[in-house]
């Protein structure tokens, strides 16, 4: 067990070394996305009656944080040790492919909840959505994170190069995202995007953690957590057989 | 007893490349082992099969009686592999990477033993240095520390001399020697073959895959001719000493020679063909004959 803490423990080191870039500059994004979309929408948008078109694009925005830094975290930092080669020190240990997934895993969450909050908490300066249920909003950071860190687990094993990476980034993880109803609610959308949408794993995350805040939702928090759960334990069962196999880490 | 190192006709294929084909290796507890073998020989292949970092096609590979791919946990442990390219963490210090790297092998407290590899490594005053800003073989230093945080009874080096200078060298040896005499199996790499030779007790030759020779280093040195002799001439060297030589330079050769006894035939066909001798050195036979003759030859 003490591999995988020692593991866990680096990669959060890591994180702290460069707070800078990995825990500041997202929070600073998403303010600025925050700023701008409600200065241009906060008169013309009331997607749920009742409720400032800022206030709820809050929930939607930390948890965009959330997935993204999840992601960026356990991706960056495989790659970034496939090629500089220091993955060799943690392939030659005692490490059990579990450990090394939980590691990598694990410490992606913590990235993501840590911006998570810092978004959120800035954002409480530019309006106050209400919190009515944090065990919804709790329940699905934590699953939103891990699926993410575990998928960013995938892209820095399958990727070789930098731009790779920017590859998957660029054109799964943003779409996805910015078509998950950050923004808007899909029932704003024309029937067409809206049935696509509910195939995108990434609008049944920001859907229940938005239920969390607002108590209302595009679809039953129960559904979402259903759908995001199965996602996740597809994708770490996958995840896990990946490592197991030695693919792309162990030539 | 278990061998430290047992390999049985191992396999490793890249494309096209046989990395290694069928190699049967086996070294004892406590012996120092030299592994050469020249350019893509296969020999960190051979290496990344025995730390996991590659696997195999065919074959079984163990450290201790473990086997290598079904009891990974235990084999690693009883591993310590310092890797041939220079790689380094550069968000950490010396400090911090000792201390991480005896945390992925279980080990919780173990400053006391890391203090004591950096001092013997001449680490010490560079323990919070990043990484970053270390020489070359200063990282280098920190591989062979890395390699030795969880005492491994079987320790690796693949080429750990490369670039590094003449005094880290020795005082690397020293403690290197001091670790085998304590007990602890060492196999190494090299392309040094004067390394080689006053280090190992048994060398294997490696090349294209395959071992080409493999015996005790007194058993290889004996077995090829005993001496040479460096010439330099006044004219070209006459045919009949062809098959003698063993290098062949613009203003110079190398001749190989069985005995005292041929250096007089030698001689004798110079002064026949009437040509001059400048400079003549006799040598002793050494590895990079044995080296040259068994890899050249297979
Ligand atoms: N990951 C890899 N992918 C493809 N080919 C590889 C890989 N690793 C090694 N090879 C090939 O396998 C052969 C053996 O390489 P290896 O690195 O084991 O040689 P070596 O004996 O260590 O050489 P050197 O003295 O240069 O370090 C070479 O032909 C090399 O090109
Ligand atoms: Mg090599």
């Amino acid at each position: 067990m003490l591999s995988f803490q020692t593991l866990f423990y680096k990669e959060a080191l890591r994180v702290q070394k460069v707070a800078f870039q990995t825990l500041l500059a997202p929070v600073l994004t998403a303010l600025l996305y925050l700023l701008i979309f409600s200065h241009v929408l906060e008169q013309h948008v009331e997607v749920y009656p009742g409720v400032r078109y800022t206030a709820f694009l809050i929930p939607g925005l930390v948890m965009m944080a959330v997935l993204q830094n999840a992601f960026a975290n356990s991706s960056s930092s495989l790659i970034q040790s496939k090629i500089t080669g220091n993955i060799v020190f943690v392939l030659l240990a005692p490490i059990a492919y579990w450990e090394f997934f939980l590691a990598y895993t694990l410490a992606s969450v913590a990235r993501g909840l840590v911006v998570g909050v810092g978004v959120y908490l800035a954002a409480l300066w530019f309006a106050q959505p209400p919190m009515q249920f944090p065990l919804w909003v709790v329940l699905f950071a934590l699953l939103g994170s891990a699926l993410l860190g575990s998928l960013g687990v995938v892209a820095g094993i399958w990727s070789e190069k930098f731009d790779q990476l920017a590859g998957f980034q660029n054109f799964i993880i943003m779409p996805l995202t910015f078509l998950s109803g950050v923004f808007y609610s899909i029932h704003s959308l024309p029937a067409f995007w809206q049935s696509l949408s509910r195939y995108n794993p990434f609008f049944y995350m920001i859907d229940g953690f938005r239920y969390g805040f607002f108590g209302v939702s595009d679809i039953s928090p129960w559904f979402s957590l259903a759908v995001v759960s199965g996602c996740l334990l597809v994708l770490a069962g996958f995840t896990l057989a990946l490592l197991k196999s030695g693919y792309k880490l162990r030539l | 007893m278990l061998p430290a190192v047992d390999v049985r006709q191992a396999h490793k294929r890249y494309g096209s490349v046989h990395a290694l084909d069928g190699v049967d290796l086996s070294v004892g507890q406590g012996e120092f082992f030299g592994l050469l073998g020249p350019n893509g020989a296969g020999k960190t292949t051979l290496i990344n099969l025995l730390a996991g970092l590659a696997i195999p096609d065919g074959g079984q590979l163990s450290i201790l009686g473990c086997d290598v791919v079904k009891q990974y946990r235990a084999s690693r442990r009883l591993l310590g592999v310092v890797p041939q390219e220079l790689v380094f963490d550069p968000f950490f210090s010396v400090r911090e990477t000792l201390r991480l790297q005896s945390g992925y092998f279980g080990l919780r407290r173990n400053d006391a033993w890391i203090d004591e590899v950096m001092h013997h490594l001449d680490l010490t005053d560079k323990a919070d240095t990043n990484m970053r800003r270390l020489s070359g073989g200063m990282k280098r230093r920190v591989l062979v520390a890395q390699a030795l945080v969880h005492k491994p009874p079987v320790i690796v080096l693949d080429e750990p001399t490369a670039g590094v200078d003449v005094e880290l060298r020795q005082s690397l040896w020293r403690f290197i020697r001091q670790l085998n005499r304590d007990g602890h199996t060492v196999l190494l790499t090299t392309h040094y073959l004067e390394e080689a030779e006053a280090l190992c007790g048994r060398i294997a030759m490696l090349k294209q895959g395959r071992i080409v020779a493999l015996d005790s280093t007194q058993n290889l040195l004996n077995s090829v001719a005993g001496f040479r002799v460096r010439l330099k001439l006044a004219g070209g060297l006459p045919a009949a000493l062809l098959p003698q030589v063993i290098e062949q330079e613009d203003d110079g050769c190398l001749l190989a020679l069985p005995s005292y006894q041929a250096l007089e035939q030698v001689l004798a066909q110079l002064r026949e063909a009437s040509v001059a001798v400048h400079e003549m050195a006799l040598q002793q036979a050494d590895l990079e004959d044995v080296f040259l003759q068994v890899v050249g030859r297979a």
